[in-house]
């Protein structure tokens, strides 16, 4: 039921999606060209790919608040590697960013796991020491495209199939995640260790490893993406993604991830991270203040809570409810 | 405010042959979907005197506290104070009606002070409505000097007390609110021998105070020590009541046992092999100790005693869900150490919980992935779960269960209460267990269902799977168990074969009645 419930929700946030472009191309048809499209999608590819990994760590009841300063540390640290090493292949570089970033986030995992620190207190902690640490690699200085290699940049704007490299690292990482959550024991447990701990761990669940292993996740995400902003912007800096991890939330909560932990599918993320992105492309199209925009996409996150809110009421019996309560 | 309580409830204690009850509660009946709590029941209280409510588990009590208390509504009966009916139709009101319950685990605020959590919600007000501190925390010295407790500080936070200061700052409280009507639901069961003496002293003073007392609880000695008069309950109907030193230990236990017999259960031949189970001076620091015992091939072993005798915790060690200190386990003569259920899993114990709400279905996934959860190791292949295959897994066993449902696809918590437990009990079974433990089979489903549940443990131990079933119900111990093992207090009492055994001699060893 509520498995159905989420479905749905899938269907109408992509019917609103698919209004709101509608309605942009009354006005500027060009809005709603394939290939402008495509350029949103690549836009907010990076977002794809982070509300993937929070959407794991939200469906086991945690949050990741570190997902930003992890990215900008990484980036950071690759773009410094690729200054100092121009000759390092750019694949082993992502490979380096994905370990780096995995590594950090194993540390927010292993102080939520073996500590049981509540997860927000945690990764408040780490989005600061994250930050500082970018301070401390970089002694506050920029990389900037000149100490760049040229692979460095073009890698993820080069074209492929007829879709830029970029937005296939997305359409990889949703299939990625997808044949995850649906296809493995690890998927399985991520669910059920939301929606049920004691149950789980009755079943021989290990919910504190499954915890780890979620944060885990959203760190590797977290690395890879810190190539991908400092490749695509040609800038590492302390500053960058500077609040991010604001947007990365509202994507999947706005893509139907309840907070409360166990629901949630990765069509719905990428679909609230698009959401975002359409809004973002539009209001600048019809004329309306990047101020706007910050209303707008808050809005929507208190529209999507409430929906959530009472799609899961109605999901639940009360009995349950009550019992899990208690 | 305290004194003017014992002016106006005060009653001779003795000397009137029949003393008006205080608060009477006659024909009060209660369902719940599928069972019924409580059956035109009874119950008097008088002015200074303490009635204990005897009764097994299930038998209602919690019902009729939570009745008398506001929380719930009896669907039939009447509720009077002092002679006049009242209703009750929330906490609120039963509060007003000066009734106040204390419960095994206090319901207080462990972040107020003392004076707070006794002034809570009708705290002397002063100047511009604001709270009158000092005359709160005087009040608050005054209420726990007259109570013989002078010695706990208004000004002391609550959780910095002890289990039974706390039990006296609930009744300082219901002292304030002028109380006349207090209930005791198990008080002692988390306090020492010391402490328990300390709370007889304080339901002395509340009945030298006029208050009327109902005190439940298990345990004899106590009920004989303190209480005056006693009503004992069983399967939700009122089966006696009177005065307890009229009354022999036997004559209750009698009452509480005797029934008429509504339930049948499955007949079978037990073929019972060899030892499969062994368990030898299995102890955990706090919850049990030195408890062995030996569960034989196709065989139910059957474990009674009384709520918190530690029971469920020896089955959760023995299935890898806590650690212990000692012991040592051994299946089919491997020795075993399960760390995680997991562990226990693989090795084929698996214990079926009692909360199925809470420990047992994951409502939000539909019912086929409820069946396969301890088993996704087993049915994926290099870490890629097979899809047919976990939906043949979930097919036979819901199939052998007899599971109403129209699609596996269908989110489990849209079944019934005995459908969810027939898809807890297929989810077990799916793993392909040696030693299945079942905590408390049947509690809260209806009577329909307890039976397809009896059925089909016959049904496991006729295949040679072997059963431990925790149990507070006797008939269910003494119907379906071919040995039955007793704990009291966190020890193994005895291990019974079930032949000619009856009830009194369960309940005595329970309870620790010497015979």
């Amino acid at each position: 039921m509520i498995r159905s419930l989420a479905r749905q929700r899938e269907i109408w946030l992509a019917a609103a999606i698919a209004l709101l472009i509608g309605f942009v191309a009354i006005r500027f048809p060009a809005f709603a060209r394939p290939a402008n499209l495509m350029s949103v999608f690549n836009d907010y590819s990076i977002l794809i790919i982070l509300a993937l990994g929070q959407m794991v760590v939200i469906l086991t009841r945690s949050i990741d608040l570190s997902m930003a300063a992890n990215l900008a540390f990484t980036g950071m640290v690759v773009a410094m590697t690729n200054a100092a090493f121009p000759t390092i292949p750019i694949p082993l570089l992502i490979v380096m960013a994905m370990a780096i970033g995995a590594t950090l986030g194993a540390f927010n995992g292993v102080l939520v796991w073996k500590l049981g620190i509540p997860p927000i207190v945690v990764t408040l902690g780490t989005l600061t020491v994250f930050r500082g640490m970018t301070f401390v690699v970089s002694g506050g200085a920029w990389v900037n495209a000149d100490r760049m290699s040229a692979a460095f940049i073009s890698l993820q704007r080069g074209w492929f199939l007829g879709l830029p490299v970029l937005s296939w690292f997305a359409i990889a990482a949703i299939i990625a995640f997808y044949l995850m959550m649906t296809r493995t024991p690890f998927g399985r447990a991520l669910y059920a260790t939301g929606v049920n701990p004691t149950a789980s761990v009755y079943a021989g669940i290990d919910v504190g490893r499954t915890k780890f292993l979620a944060f885990c996740i959203s760190g590797m995400v977290s690395g890879l993406a810190g190539y991908l902003w400092v490749s695509r912007y040609v800038i590492a800096s302390t500053e960058v993604a500077n609040g991010y991890e604001l947007q990365i939330i509202a994507a999947c909560v706005i893509g139907g991830v309840s907070i409360a932990g166990g629901i949630g599918t990765v069509g719905g993320a990428v679909l609230g991270a698009l959401f975002l992105g359409v809004i973002g492309a539009a209001l600048p199209v019809i004329n309306v203040s990047p101020f706007w925009q910050l209303a707008i996409s808050g809005s929507a996150i208190i529209l999507a809570v409430i929906l959530n809110a009472r799609g899961e009421k109605r999901g639940g019996r009360i009995i349950l409810k009550k019992a899990e309560a208690t | 405010m305290m004194h003017a309580t014992v002016e106006s409830s005060a009653r001779p204690a003795s000397g009137e042959a029949r003393a008006r009850p205080l608060l009477s509660l006659s024909g009060i009946s209660k369902s719940f979907p599928g069972v019924r709590a409580l059956n035109e029941v009874s119950l008097s209280l008088y002015p200074g005197k303490v009635t204990a409510l005897i009764g097994e588990n299930g038998a209602g009590k919690s019902t009729l506290v939570k009745i008398m208390t506001g929380i719930y509504q009896p669907d039939a009966g009447e509720i009077a104070i002092d002679g006049a009916v009242v209703e009750l139709p929330g906490a609120h009101a039963a509060f007003e009606q000066g009734i106040t319950a204390i419960h095994q685990e206090t319901v207080l605020f462990d972040h107020l002070t003392v004076a707070e959590n006794i002034f809570l919600g009708h705290a002397p007000r002063g100047f511009l409505g604001l709270i009158d501190w000092s005359r709160m925390r005087r009040e608050a010295r005054e209420v726990l000097e007259a109570m013989g407790a002078g010695h706990i500080d208004p000004d002391t936070f609550l959780r910095d007390l002890g289990i039974a200061s706390k039990h006296l700052v609930a009744v300082a409280r219901a002292m304030s609110i002028d109380a006349r009507i207090v209930i005791m639901d198990e008080p002692t069961a988390a306090l020492s021998t010391k402490e328990i003496e300390e709370l007889f002293l304080l339901i002395e003073f509340l009945k030298s105070e006029g208050k009327a007392v109902l005190f439940i609880s298990h345990k004899f000695d106590e009920i004989y020590r303190i209480a005056d008069n006693y009503t004992v309950f069983r399967d939700g109907e009122m089966v006696g009541e009177g005065a307890l030193a009229q009354t022999s230990q036997d004559a209750i236990v009698r009452m509480m046992v005797g029934r008429a017999v509504d339930q049948i259960f499955p007949a079978r031949t037990p073929n019972i092999g060899g030892p499969l189970l062994t368990v030898s001076g299995l102890s955990h620091p706090t919850e049990f100790d030195n408890v062995s015992f030996e569960l034989r091939e196709g065989e139910i072993l059957g474990f009674y005693g009384l709520v918190g005798a530690g029971r469920s915790e020896v089955m959760q060690a023995v299935a890898g869900l806590t650690r212990t200190s000692s012991g040592t386990m051994a299946l089919a003569g491997e020795t075993i150490a399960p760390q995680s259920a997991a562990d226990a899993i693989a090795a084929g114990i698996v214990y079926v919980p009692e909360e199925r709400a809470r420990q047992g279905v994951v409502a939000g996934l539909p019912i086929f992935q409820n069946v396969s959860l301890p088993s996704l190791g087993r049915i994926s292949k290099s870490g890629v779960l097979r899809l047919a295959e976990e939906f043949a897994l979930a097919r036979t066993y819901t199939e052998r269960l007899d599971l109403r449902a129209a699609s596996l696809s269908q989110d489990v918590s849209t079944l019934s209460g005995g459908n969810q437990q027939k898809v807890v009990i297929a989810k077990w079974l799916a793993t392909k267990p040696r030693v299945i433990i079942l905590d408390e089979p049947t509690k809260g489903i209806d009577i329909g269902s307890k039976a397809a549940v009896h059925e089909f443990m016959a049904e496991l131990v006729a295949d040679g799977l072997s059963v431990i079933m925790v149990s507070s119900e006797l008939p269910e111990i003494l119907g379906m168990s071919d040995r039955i093992a007793i704990m009291r207090e966190g020890c193994m009492v005895a291990i019974h074969d079930n032949r000619g055994l009856d009830a009194e001699t369960l309940v005595r060893a329970a309870a620790g009645i010497g015979s």
